[in-house]
């Protein structure tokens, strides 16, 4: 068998060869020190900015979790975003005076207030945000494409509309006004409302949050990468495929499905607590349509099915808005004197020319999977090439 | 048509009948492949190969008929069960998942006979590690068994027609089947590559696999089977040796109609 030189980043498990070994360790080193220091080189331009990068980590989970229902399992979801306030709600209810303020009975339970600490939280969000997704998943297991679509929208509606609602006849979510006084995160004394100082160093509350953020982000892309290069990963990506000849190969579909929406859900919850934790403020507004739809557009445009395109496409939309919204008016005055669009129309018009355009030269992304010899070579793959 | 435990036969189908609206696409149709054979299965278009074929591997319910496989009742119900139970299939016009490399395409094949979930996957634990490696390994074998080994990160929709169908064959066999189905392997073939499958089943069946064939190629039919069942109409015509089939009255009337039939 002649050598190949196929590499690339999709590794498929095994060892990895010397020089690619080196050169991975070189790039996460590389972009760990990035990381690390954007927050502070951002600080410099303002917390807006640090806040801004702070919600791309935030996207970059929602994107990552998407994409295993869209992206690996083929799955097209439009309300994905459910998932996210179902995470925000439970971290709500759970970390602020709402529930111990309308439920007399439960003030008596807890007079010091409802406070569950985050260890406790996020996985509870996470949890009830993957029932959330097989409840989802249960109904829709025989549709394909647009119907699926159509039902997944109606479902991230649904959802929404609860939360608009249910404020009578018993308050749980306060309706439209929201949830207000959410608990900031705290682990051990460190609370991340206040900044810390740390080494010389003195971090702000959206630097505190950031960072949480992007150890986040990373774990959700480890926890990625290791699903798709598994057995349940490709029996996704068989299903992706060729449904039939999943079934075929002894694929239980329905189980791999209600996998793939419940694992998909499961970063929305945790992404959706920690944005409750953030703003200390969750309302049903944020949970729109046309949030699902952005973070549908983040992993198309970056490359459906490719972990490091879903991430950069979630970077992109997250923080190009921002930068437009930074930059349109203030060019205008320079160039015209006066605003001549209005900057938020100005703002999504090349918002949207934008993404017409990446789709109409990137068809596949900007990012998307490596085409041919996608995996490395099998002699490497194999370990060594030592087969019988 | 015998007994049930025959220990030599591998499937044994009893009167299985299938009717969609007006036409009755199987009548009572009763079948006994002996393991290590290869049997086939031949007839003119719309005789219910297909159906037969689909029936037994799940894809569509029998109205009536039993099925025994491997001395165990086999209720082919759940398509996802075939496989688990010991049928492999591959399918008339080709369905890899053509986005997925060769190595990966029978990889998936390795699903039904291995274990991890997800929990294994994320924490990567000794075993499943362990697993995924044999998967890799055994995928590979397959590929260089099929002789399509120097093919494996190639993606299955870049590879030739050929070693399309090759590779199909090769996820089948992932499975670890006792019986391994496939619906017209030789179909679009040229003469060459006619010769290449007909060497590969020849292995397959000498290395245990029993193999039943639908084929429309007479000639490989007759050259390669053991045994075949000739179906018309939903019916069951003919069964026997390749060389009595072939001189049979009601298989040629079946095939070239009643002119050609001798007297």
């Amino acid at each position: 068998m002649p050598p190949t030189t196929a590499t690339s980043s999709a590794t498929l498990g095994g060892a990895p060869g010397a020089a690619a070994r080196r050169r991975r360790l070189v790039t996460t080193v590389l972009v760990t020190v990035l990381l690390l220091v954007l927050p502070l080189a951002a600080g410099w331009l303002g917390a807006a900015w640090v806040r801004t990068l702070a919600f791309a980590a935030l996207y970059v989970m929602l994107a990552l979790g998407l994409n295993i229902v869209v992206g690996f399992a083929g799955l097209l979801d439009l309300g994905y975003i459910a998932f996210y306030a179902v995470g925000a709600y439970t971290f709500a209810l759970l970390a602020s005076p709402h529930l111990t303020d309308n439920f007399p009975a439960l003030a008596l339970a807890f007079p010091g207030g409802l406070h569950v600490p985050i260890w406790a939280a996020i996985p509870l969000g996470a949890g009830i945000a993957a029932g959330f997704g097989v409840l989802l998943g249960a109904p829709v297991l025989k549709l394909r494409g647009d119907y699926l679509a159509i039902v997944t929208l109606g479902f991230g509606e649904i959802i929404r509309i609860f939360l608009n609602n249910l404020n009578r006849p018993l308050n749980l979510t306060n309706g439209p006004q929201g949830i207000n006084l959410i608990d900031p995160v705290r682990i051990g004394s460190v609370s991340f409302d206040r900044p810390l100082d740390l080494l010389g160093l003195r971090l702000s509350s959206p630097q505190l949050y950031y960072y949480l953020f992007v150890a986040l982000a990373a774990l959700s892309a480890l926890v990625c990468s290791r699903l798709q290069d598994s057995r349940l990963g490709r029996a996704w990506m068989a299903i992706r495929e060729d449904e039939t000849a999943a079934k075929a190969m002894g694929i239980n579909v329905r189980n791999v499905k209600l996998l793939a929406f419940g694992l998909g859900a499961t970063f929305g919850g945790v992404a959706g607590s920690m944005f409750g934790a953030f703003q200390g403020f969750v309302s049903p507004e944020s949970f729109s349509l046309m949030e699902s739809v952005i973070v549908l557009s983040m992993i198309v445009l970056g490359g459906l099915g490719h972990i490091p395109g879903v991430i950069f496409g979630a970077v992109l939309l997250s923080v190009f808005p921002e930068v437009l919204r930074h930059t349109v008016g203030p060019l205008q005055e320079q160039v015209f004197g006066h605003i001549v669009i209005d900057t938020e129309v100005l703002r999504m018009l090349l918002y949207g020319a934008a993404l017409v355009v990446i789709m109409l030269y990137r068809p596949r992304g900007l990012w998307p999977a490596p085409l041919h010899g996608s995996v490395r070579a099998p002699e490497e793959a194999a370990g060594g090439g030592a087969r019988p | 048509m015998t007994d049930l435990a025959a220990p030599d036969v591998l499937l044994q189908v009893r009167d299985t009948s299938r009717r969609f609206g007006g036409l009755q696409a199987l009548n009572a149709v009763s079948m006994s492949i002996a393991r290590g054979q290869i049997y086939g299965l031949i007839g003119p278009n719309g005789a219910g190969k297909t159906t037969f074929f689909n029936v037994i591997t799940g894809l569509v319910r029998p109205d009536a008929g039993s099925f025994v496989l491997d001395g165990a009742a086999y209720e082919p119900t759940a398509v996802h069960r075939v496989a688990a139970a010991g049928i492999a299939r591959t399918f008339q016009n080709i369905r890899l998942f053509a986005e997925m490399t060769a190595l990966e395409n029978v990889m998936v094949g390795r699903h039904v006979r291995t274990r991890s979930g997800a929990l294994a996957a994320v924490l990567r634990t000794r075993a499943a590690r362990a697993e995924e490696v044999a998967i890799r390994t055994r995928a590979q074998e397959l590929l260089d068994y099929v002789g399509i080994g120097a093919l494996g990160h190639l993606r299955a929709r870049t590879l030739s027609y050929g070693d399309q169908r090759r590779l199909e064959i090769a996820r089948a066999l992932a499975t670890d089947p006792k019986l391994l189905a496939l619906d017209e392997p030789a179909a679009g073939m040229n003469g060459t590559e006619k010769v290449e499958l007909r060497r590969l089943l020849e292995r397959i069946r000498g290395d245990g696999v029993t193999i039943l064939l639908i084929e429309h190629d007479v000639k490989l039919v007759m050259g390669l089977c053991d045994r075949v069942t000739v179906l018309d109409e939903g019916r069951v015509i003919k069964e026997g040796a390749p060389a009595q089939v072939q001189r049979d009255p009601a298989v040629i009337e079946a095939y070239l109609g009643r002119a050609h039939a001798p007297a």
